[in-house]
């Protein structure tokens, strides 16, 4: 079966999801914290974008925001998020379940807790189509929901429909969830870590997967991840986000070979590679990560960075445009006289 | 290598979990493993998870008690014992009698061989200060003399990995996960051992904290003159912190080598595809590298394939391996894997310098 037909052209200069000045706080006994700190950037059509960041990093909240998928105490506290140039934000209840699953689709990286256990692998594949009116009869149902286990790589996808989560392993889980995510033919996917808790082989299956997929179905892909070797393998653009905040953007050759904040080049620059040529003494990342608590006034990387002046521990730093669309929030560059766009937080222009 | 080089001596090491109600061997997790480390050596075991690396580490500290083989601890035989099984006309394993296991008495050999945890929240005790629980094992072997020493030792021990001493009346969940894990390798340094099994000790860790634990073991093997037996999937970083490497797939010992020369020639097809599958934080490679995937998933270790395990997925399996477990050979000095295809009797192996 085919998954789908050649994505919608898309709309003269509009992107596909748009996230502006957006903000996110945990109302906790302790305090607000605040997760994420006013994030802007944008998914294009068809385009596969990259989101990098250690856990604390605001990673996973900001996209929770987009599907509306926020359990109290967390709240949007300001900023706004527009698909296809409707707000969701202000989306009613109905119609986010209908965004939900239907226009833009999330999988998760632990597919144990994502799949229902008590129902069997078709049962949960149908009920997406039937959720969204994609299926006039059960028959038809059954039918696409097979064609898409089919996509995704299973084989025998008839026998793998009357099977429970339990029955499957790791990779065939997520195959299965990829599978579910699909179903209705999203034109944004979220993908939240979904291979780090897969073995080196098994991500490398899902990798190639989840790259055909989008060149055959054109989505967009919004790729959460704190692995830079996947990042590498899969994204067009890369957004690097440090507690809560985002500190540098741009094309995935931009951030691989012309890192603009120290904190994404201490990233590089920290972890061993297999391309290394010869044994070198790592060179890490000193202290540990910010409390969100209380955010530091300036720019949250200063306390763990090498190259920290006085400005960096008081202000927040203003973008400043290294090429086109690759932009970074740090001092040491408004230093080298570049242009420069409203502080990381404040920004409301996008580039 | 002279004899006294030779920290560690693992031979044919096996060990099978029994299931209940069934007759049979059970979940063959490690089998006929064999191995030797060297005074001050780290040899860094890879593999995917369920293919016994971790219980290779732990049955070697008879943390499980092994099924059978032979541990040799600094020329000291810790456990003995012959293989029980043997294959009936069906091939199955059933049991044979075997003389008992020749086992010595472990305490004192558990301060001379430690390890450090995965998960280090899960392995320190929530209801301990990080004092008592580096000071618990200085109290088991008896190595302070009165309080003072023992708190002495215990701000010295937080001292050198790079906690503040101060902090010794603090309980783990005060910690983060970096500083959690350093506890961790405090407690495991506490009773001065000469090896040690590190189990993926920076696998769940923030990527930023990763290096700093990796030069820290470093660091400390450096001071102390330590061996590790590091177990990690990540390839990268076993190759970075190991002089040797060996590649474990489902229960067995595949290849092993010297780090490098095992990244730059792999031989066997698991350790290929393996190294292939390792994403590299490189666009312009990525986009024109040509990726090896592996087909299918790990079978069970209950009823792993006949001959070559690896021969349900092995783009190159023929019918002998189908049939014959490979011989662990010798191919270059130093480097050792398990295949029917390499070696001078099949001018087909599936290698490429």
């Amino acid at each position: 079966m085919r998954l789908q037909q050649t994505p919608a052209p898309p709309p003269e200069g509009r992107p596909l999801l748009e996230v502006r000045d957006l903000r996110v706080s945990f109302f906790t006994p302790a305090g607000e914290v605040r997760a994420v700190r006013g994030i802007t950037y944008q998914v294009d059509y068809g385009e596969v974008v990259g989101i990098v960041g250690e856990s604390g990093s605001g990673k996973s909240v900001e996209a929770y925001a987009i599907m509306g998928l926020l359990q109290p105490p967390g709240r949007v506290v300001g900023g706004a998020v527009t698909f296809e140039g409707e707000d969701v934000l202000a989306f009613s209840p109905r119609a986010l379940t209908t965004f939900r699953g239907g226009r833009a689709a999330m999988i998760f990286q632990n597919p144990m807790t994502s799949l229902n256990p008590v129902y069997s692998v078709g049962e949960q594949l149908m009920e997406a189509l039937r959720a969204h009116q994609k299926a006039a009869s059960r028959r038809e149902a059954a039918q696409r929901a097979a064609g898409m286990l089919e996509r995704v790589g299973i084989h025998n996808p008839e026998r793998r429909m009357r099977q429970y989560p339990h029955e499957l392993s790791g990779g065939m889980r997520q195959r299965v969830m990829i599978a579910m995510g699909l179903i209705c033919h999203p034109k944004l996917l979220i993908a939240d870590e979904p291979t780090t808790a897969l073995d080196v082989t098994i991500q490398a299956q899902i990798l190639e997967l989840m790259k055909d997929l989008q060149r055959q179905t054109g989505m967009g892909i919004l790729f959460i991840t704190h692995n830079l070797g996947v990042v590498a393998e899969l994204c067009h653009k890369v957004c690097v986000m440090y507690a809560g905040k985002l500190v540098e953007q741009g094309a995935v050759d931009d951030i691989f070979y012309r890192p603009g904040h120290p904190y994404t080049e201490g990233l590089l620059r920290s972890m061993p590679r297999l391309d290394d040529q010869e044994r070198r003494r790592l060179i890490p990342i000193q202290g540990t990560p910010v409390d969100l608590l209380d955010p530091p006034a300036g720019c949250p990387f200063a306390p763990r960075c090498p190259h920290a002046m006085e400005v960096c521990l008081g202000r927040m730093p203003p973008y400043v445009e290294l090429g086109p669309g690759h932009r970074s929030a740090c001092w040491l560059r408004v230093r080298e006289g570049l242009s420069t766009s409203p502080a990381g937080g404040e920004e409301a222009s996008h580039g | 290598m002279a004899e006294h080089d030779i920290l560690l001596q693992v031979e044919h090491l096996t060990k099978y979990f029994p299931l209940k109600g069934q007759p049979g061997p059970g979940i063959r997790a490690v089998e006929d493993v064999s191995v030797t480390l060297r005074r001050g050596e780290t040899l860094g075991l890879v593999g995917e998870s369920g293919c016994g690396k971790t219980t290779l580490g732990r049955t070697i500290l008879r943390l499980h008690e092994p099924t059978s083989g032979a541990i040799v601890y600094d020329g000291v035989p810790l456990y003995r014992r012959d293989y029980p099984f043997q294959p009936n006309e069906r091939g199955e394993l059933v049991k044979r009698s075997v003389p008992r296991a020749q086992a010595v008495d472990m305490l004192p050999y558990r301060r001379r061989m430690q390890i450090i945890f995965q998960d280090p929240s899960a392995s320190l005790d929530p209801r301990m200060t990080v004092g008592e629980i580096v000071g618990e094992a200085l109290d088991i072997h008896k190595l302070c003399r009165g309080r003072a020493q023992r708190a002495a030792r215990i701000r010295e021990l937080l001292s050198m990995v790079g906690l503040n001493p101060e902090h010794a009346g603090r309980y783990p969940h005060e910690f983060s996960g970096g500083q959690q894990q350093r506890v961790g390798i405090a407690r495991a340094l506490a009773v001065e051992p000469e090896f040690i099994v590190c189990d993926e000790p920076i696998s769940a860790l923030d990527v930023s904290i990763q290096s700093q634990v990796v030069n820290m073991l470093e660091d400390m093997q450096a001071q102390l003159g330590l061996t590790y037996l590091f177990i990690a999937h990540d390839l990268s970083v076993v190759r970075h912190i190991s002089r040797r490497i060996g590649v474990m797939y489902l229960g067995a010992l595949v290849e092993l080598s010297e780090s490098w020369e095992l990244c730059r020639r792999p031989l066997h097809p698991y350790t290929q595809t393996l190294l292939s599958a390792v994403p590299v934080p490189d666009p312009e490679r990525a986009r024109s590298r040509q990726r090896m995937v592996l087909q299918g998933d790990i079978p069970s270790p209950i009823h792993p394939p006949a001959g070559c395990r690896f021969h349900t997925r092995c783009p190159y399996a023929a019918g002998r391996c189908r049939k014959e477990v490979p011989p662990f050979r010798e191919h270059t000095p130093g480097h050792w894997a398990a295949c029917h295809l390499l070696g001078g009797d099949n001018p087909s192996a599936p290698v490429e310098s």
